[in-house]
């Protein structure tokens, strides 16, 4: 008696590596630690609640009544820049496939040509030449891709980042080539709205405080010290955090960039990146094309058919499509080898294909971080 | 030797993958090398090659190009808070779309028939240009050892 099973399709976003949660069915992409992300929502949406609660009744009558409604209008647009920063995939690079791992691997073992054995084999770089600059391109050892300019790997989302900028604990997010501009305006927005909040405050108390006296203001709308408090504190912070990523921005530089100190000091206006002129600068970062994703979150996992792995070793054109993760040439797992793929390496050793293409038998084996230089001399310093 | 696409997929086994890497001498835009790949040598003539990676070229430098037309998109975009990109399809996914149908085109007439197969470097993450090089079933005893002279001549 043979049992039907019902497969549910699965998403691609259910198989990807690296440490992000999604929601939505894979719509919304954030790192796994939301807890201060839900903090800076609270803090917002706690602290223009009391003010739309206490300031905004007296102020719209007394004053004017597009002081609230101007307050909603950048309330709204603080928490849409708050979600879209969060909640959209900052620019991560997926993890190199098997067969372009392996091409890498042997483009690098032709280029080091043979390492005395007992010796580390050299640093995993590669220069190119952009704007007269010699740039350096690091090999990841996770994501077995040499990092694209400007790219970076974050450890707490396990990602590389195209463009990486910061993660920033309090968007539950990595900020990247695709949410910068809303992660500034976000900064932006929430400085004026601060400012605003603040403003309105001491001028509400100040107009209350002529008619009825300054305690007695306080004891009827005790939600004002609450916010005078919050609002002081973020202001100097948000002001400041807003003018330092205006200057990156004039100059074209990443937060990661700027602590690494890639292109001050002695590097001092080197930046290959930049179009030495504020504007042009300014206009890229913020007004530049909108990337897309290249995660393919919701995308539809091809499924594996179960005679791929045990037939005949190449795959035919049929599972070329499916082949996200069973492939022809044998991976050597380790550490990183994502857990799902270890089953299906032991199946494709014990089918021991025949025609099994040569590339594989004269795979180098699979440098870590610990065997290269490179790394050694970074512990070093 | 293959005539469509379809043909392929019933004759034909894998044999190897050859990627085209980015090139970024020209800085991060998305641009990939039009140095010709020796692996393919006896597959397809170079021109061709070239050509096709030049028009890729071509169509990205269109969907990133910062100019006037992104300003107005982006400025729309921010004004009505990115809400318009729900039901607004930007300029670089249109541009997206199109180098997907080239591709597939390309495929269609001038790959398929040499045995290789090109994949959209979207599905890569845009950091190759992934070829992939057929061999028919039939003739399978020729392809191992032209991979490995061709390994050969890599060292």
């Amino acid at each position: 008696m043979s049992a039907v099973m019902i497969t549910r399709k699965l998403r691609k976003w259910e198989k990807l590596p690296g440490k992000n949660t999604f929601c939505c069915d894979g719509r919304v992409m954030m790192a796994r630690q939301k807890g201060i992300f839900y903090l800076t929502l609270f803090l917002i949406i706690g602290t223009c609640s009391l003010f739309f609660a206490f300031e905004c009744p007296y102020l719209a009558v007394h004053l004017s009544p597009a002081i609230p409604v101007f307050a909603v209008l950048l309330f709204l647009f603080v928490i849409a820049m708050l979600l879209r920063t969060s909640f959209s995939d900052p620019g991560v690079l997926p993890r190199a496939l098997p067969e372009e791992a392996n091409f890498i691997e042997m483009e690098i073992e032709a280029a080091n040509g043979s390492v005395p054995s007992g010796q580390r084999p050299p640093p995993r770089i590669r220069n190119v030449q952009i704007n007269n600059q010699i740039v350096k391109l690091k090999y990841c050892y996770t994501c077995k891709i040499f990092r694209p300019p400007r790219a970076s790997h974050c450890s707490i989302c396990d990602n590389c980042v195209d463009r990486f900028d910061h993660h920033c604990p309090w968007v539950g997010n990595c900020v990247g080539k695709r949410n910068y501009r809303y992660f500034y305006l976000f900064t932006l927005t929430l400085s004026l709205l601060t400012i605003y909040i603040f403003a309105f405050n001491i001028v509400h108390v100040v107009m209350r405080s002529v008619d009825q006296g300054f305690l007695s203001t306080l004891k009827e709308t005790p939600g004002t010290v609450l916010e005078v408090l919050v609002c002081f504190f973020t202001l100097w912070s948000m002001v400041g955090l807003t003018g330092f990523h205006t200057y990156l921005i004039s100059l074209n530089q990443t937060t990661n960039e700027d602590i690494k100190g890639s292109w001050s000091g002695k590097n001092r206006g080197q930046n290959p990146y930049s179009h030495k002129n504020i504007v042009k600068n300014c206009c890229e970062v913020l007004c530049g094309p909108t990337y897309p994703s290249v995660l393919d979150r919701r995308g539809l996992m091809q499924e594996d058919s179960p005679t791929a792995a045990n037939s005949e070793g190449p795959c035919s054109f049929d599972n070329l499509v499916a082949q996200t993760v069973k492939t022809t040439a044998p991976l050597i797992p380790n550490e990183h080898t994502p857990d799902d793929v270890k089953p299906s390496i032991a199946a494709e050793k014990s089918s021991a294909p025949k025609d099994d293409p040569p590339l594989a038998a004269k795979l180098p084996p699979l440098a870590s971080p610990e065997t290269d230089a490179e790394t050694s001399i970074v512990k070093n310093q | 030797m293959f005539h469509n696409l379809q043909e392929m997929q019933h004759t034909a086994s894998l044999v190897t993958k050859v990627f085209i890497q980015r090139d970024y001498s020209e800085g991060t835009v998305c641009r990939f090398q039009t140095k010709f790949p020796t692996e393919l040598d006896n597959r397809i003539e170079r021109a061709l090659l070239e050509q096709t990676v030049k028009t890729l070229n071509s169509y990205y430098v269109e969907a990133e190009k910062v100019g006037g037309q992104s300003y107005l998109e982006g400025c729309l975009a921010c004004a009505t808070a990115y809400i318009v990109f729900l039901c607004m399809e930007t300029r670089y996914e249109k541009v997206l779309k199109k180098i997907s149908g080239y591709i597939q085109e390309q495929n269609e007439k001038i790959y398929a028939p040499r045995g290789l197969l090109l994949t959209d470097p979207i599905e890569r993450g845009m950091r190759v240009l992934e070829i992939s090089v057929f061999e028919d079933r039939g003739s399978s005893g020729s392809s191992p050892s032209s991979s490995m002279s061709s390994c050969s001549t890599a060292r």
